[in-house]
């Protein structure tokens, strides 16, 4: 039973995050119809951004702030950082190949991915980098919280748990209670129409960039705050929450939000139950027996073709 | 422009200027477009003859065992380039697992000749053996698409990369047994046999050449296989394929079959050089078949020009190249400084502008090193290298500190990328007063952060020439550009 709480809590958390990675996908996806080869690389880039703003504010064990403010200042620093990045990437990859065939703005997103990844790795070496979470006032982020049954529940998930929440509600205001959000939706269900009644489709793109990258920079940050962060793990991130966003419902943000859970909840239980070192197959299992039985995932409708 | 033909009946609007294209082509002027001409209708095997005798003469040339290694993994690319053109540019298919199928030829081979399984069948048997298995799974990998249209295709065989990965790298027990002998690989593999005779791996300590000629035969065979495949019924229809799947289904093309066709044609070819590699080697690795390497096919691709085969062999031999210089730092200087010239003089001919640009660099870099140096000897005091005259020279322009400050490595090198997305912007004089102080960055980038680390910085440039290319000219180097039919 222990291993049963336990095992739930590594998949909430875990899936929280892929969530967040996975909303960015479709929000691309939604508006573009293409797939961001490079947003793994951009959660990435969003956790060395969270650990230079934790270098600059005085590091984890002597910082300048109360450790409150130093959480919300580098997450941030990185979603406002990753938010730029994707703006770039929007701008000087993806848009001059707008009009161009299916496959080369793919390509172009797996050379932005390569770049990305290996800029890091240029820049900051090999190493994997530490936030030292532990460190902050205390311990008191792992020390402090509340038990179920034989399992403590330390703050900093809590905190990781709900700020995602705080982060996707937010978001499903925005798409849903604003003029933006429907722009964004009308774009997504046709582009040249919504630009025939006024919409400024590009205006429209970029936001879905900001939004979805600096989701991915908040990922990036939760996600460093539980395990080292590393220039190569952009990679298989992005595969999970791509996974995440095609169980999902490639397209639809409570499909993103209910896939990335149900990753993070399989991924938990294999590791727990069965073995580590199989868990990511497993993963790509569930992703092609989705693709096969059901492409349009758990949320999404069923594509129907206009020629 | 010849005169529109009786039997060919009439031709009207785009659909004849587009039946025509090729006539309608640039033509340069002079003595250049003459030659251009008479280059362009050289035959393909001419061109193939050529190639291939230069390459057989190679070795008399250059005696090093490292040089004709060199050119054996040249060949081996230019044969993965071949067949990542098959599925990418005549499928026009995002195939992002084709590693894996140069992997499975490679694993096949070795579990078909090692002491593994103590099996020990002769090439002849193995190496089409291996192709067959690899042109299996890839039908396997490429039965999804059947269901799943594009980018969906994508992920599955990315997914299928991953799951090569994992099997390899843990397969040393597998079921309980062991299987691939997981990241120690299989060793003892045999060297490649022929007519019951071993083909040594080296003679004297030095790369044995027999295998260069192999390597060089396989090519040469795959390369006019495939042009065949191309002229054929299956070529055609691939390329309908490509330009429009649904037009293609509507002519009532097998739309599944041949997108099936590919997968395995590519995935055979993948093979075939995996068998090749792990035979030279008499070892294979699951590390060597890793996500670089497919990043690196695909920029030799692209930067060919998809769909073109001499194209992509074309690409194949300058990033295999270009790799290799990058490794060796005096190299790596040479060929940035000569690249950084020969691309302002192709970007301003000989112009009051160049003279600018260079004169203003050369005199923004001695006043930026003389006021560094005056403010801190530490600055310029950086050792910058061996690389002989050229090093000596650019450590008197580019500023070189003894040590790097930490913050200096990220400022220069996110400051260097932005000031080169902002460029692609500007237009006029406003571009050429921001060229100067990028192209000094740029040394400064080179020589301090780029030089010491070579493995990233071959990757950096790898995912920057594809993402380039594929936005300034998508076609390639040697690339038809797409006719855009409305």
């Amino acid at each position: 039973m222990d291993t049963f709480v336990q095992l739930t809590l590594n998949g909430l958390t875990l899936g929280s995050v892929y969530a967040l990675i996975a909303l960015g996908y479709s929000l691309v996806y939604g508006i573009l119809k293409l797939l961001n080869f490079a947003h793994g690389d951009v959660f990435m880039v969003g956790s060395f951004i969270g650990f230079g703003a934790l270098q600059l504010l005085g590091g984890s064990t002597d910082p300048i702030v109360p450790v409150w403010l130093l959480l919300i200042l580098v997450t941030l620093a990185a979603m406002a950082g990753c938010a730029v990045l994707g703006v770039a990437i929007e701008r000087f990859a993806y848009r001059p190949l707008r009009d161009a065939p299916r496959i080369a703005p793919l390509i172009s997103a797996l050379g932005v991915s390569f770049f990305l990844a290996y800029s890091v790795q240029l820049m900051f070496g090999s190493e994997q980098r530490d936030y030292d979470a532990f460190s902050l006032d205390g311990g008191a982020l792992f020390l402090t919280g509340f038990n179920i049954g034989n399992v403590r529940v330390p703050l900093l998930r809590i905190i990781i748990i709900l700020s995602a929440f705080v982060l996707m509600v937010l978001l499903w205001l925005l798409v849903t209670k604003t003029r933006m959000g429907k722009a964004m939706r009308a774009t997504s269900h046709d582009r040249e129409a919504a630009a025939m009644m006024g919409i400024d489709i590009d205006r429209v793109i970029v936001f879905a960039f900001v939004l979805g990258s600096a989701l991915a920079g908040a990922a990036g940050v939760m996600f460093a705050l539980r395990a080292p962060t590393a220039a190569t793990i952009g990679f298989i991130a992005g595969l999970k929450g791509f996974t995440a966003a095609v169980i999902g419902g490639i397209g639809s943000i409570p499909g993103a939000m209910a896939g990335g859970l149900i990753l993070g909840f399989a991924e938990a239980f294999t590791q727990g139950y069965i073995s580590t070192r199989w868990s990511d197959l497993l993963v790509f299992v569930i992703l092609i027996s989705f693709m096969l039985l059901r492409p349009q995932g758990l949320f999404g409708k069923a594509d129907i073709k206009k020629v | 422009m010849t005169e529109p033909n009786e039997q060919q009946g009439p031709r009207i609007g785009k659909d004849e200027w587009v039946a025509r294209h090729g006539d309608n082509r640039d033509r340069r002027a002079g003595v250049a477009g003459t030659i251009e001409e008479r280059l362009r209708n050289v035959p393909w095997w001419a061109w193939l003859a050529l190639f291939t005798g230069i390459v057989c003469l190679l070795p008399i040339g250059f005696e090093s065992g490292y040089v004709r290694r060199i050119a054996f993994d040249t060949v081996i690319f230019m044969l993965l380039a071949l067949g990542l053109n098959v599925v990418v540019g005549w499928g026009g298919l995002l195939d992002l697992g084709y590693v894996a199928f140069f992997g499975v030829g490679a694993y096949t081979y070795a579990f078909l000749s090692s002491d593994k399984f103590d099996v020990h069948l002769p090439s002849i048997l193995t190496i089409p053996l291996a192709c067959v298995v690899g042109g299996v799974i890839g039908l396997l990998v490429g039965l999804p698409s059947r269901r799943l249209v594009g980018d969906y295709l994508a992920i599955v065989t990315l997914f299928f990369f991953q799951i090569f990965l994992t099997v390899t790298n843990n397969g040393e027990n597998l079921f309980g047994t062991d299987v691939t002998g997981g990241p120690n690989g299989i060793i003892n593999v045999d060297p490649l046999s022929l007519f019951g005779r071993e083909l040594p791996v080296s003679a004297d300590g030095i790369f044995n050449v027999a295998y260069l000629y192999v390597a060089l035969g396989a090519f040469v065979v795959v390369y006019v296989a495939l042009r065949l495949v191309d002229r054929s019924r299956t070529g055609r229809a691939w390329r309908s394929l490509r330009e429009d799947a649904l037009a293609a289904e509507l002519m009532g093309m097998p739309v599944s079959w041949l997108k099936l066709m590919a997968f395995a044609f590519g995935a055979a070819v993948a093979a075939l050089a995996g068998t090749l590699v792990t035979a030279l080697n008499g070892s294979v690795f699951p590390q060597s078949f890793e996500f670089p390497l497919l990043i690196t096919i695909f920029t030799m691709v692209i930067l060919g020009g998809a769909g073109s085969q001499a194209g992509v062999v074309v690409g194949a031999i300058l990033i295999s190249v270009l790799l290799e210089v990058l490794r060796e730092p005096g190299d790596a200087r040479f060929l940035f400084y000569t690249l950084g010239l020969l691309g302002l003089f192709a970007a301003f001919r000989l112009s009051v502008r160049l003279a600018v640009v260079l004169g203003g660099t050369l005199v923004f870099g001695l006043i930026a090193h003389a006021v560094a140096g005056s403010v801190d000897d530490a600055w310029t005091a950086g050792a910058g290298g061996d690389g002989g005259r050229l090093a000596d020279w650019a450590v008197h322009w580019v500023i070189v500190p003894a040590d790097l400050a930490a913050w200096v490595t990220p400022v220069s090198y996110i400051g260097l990328v932005s000031l080169t997305l902002v460029l692609t912007l500007l237009r006029g004089w406003t571009r050429l007063a921001l060229l100067v102080p990028t192209l000094y960055l740029a040394a400064f980038v080179w020589e301090n952060v780029m030089l010491p680390k070579p493995e990233p910085t071959r990757f950096v440039i790898l995912g920057a020439l594809l993402v380039a290319v594929m936005v300034a000219r998508p076609a390639g180097l040697l690339g038809e550009k797409r006719v855009e039919i409305v």
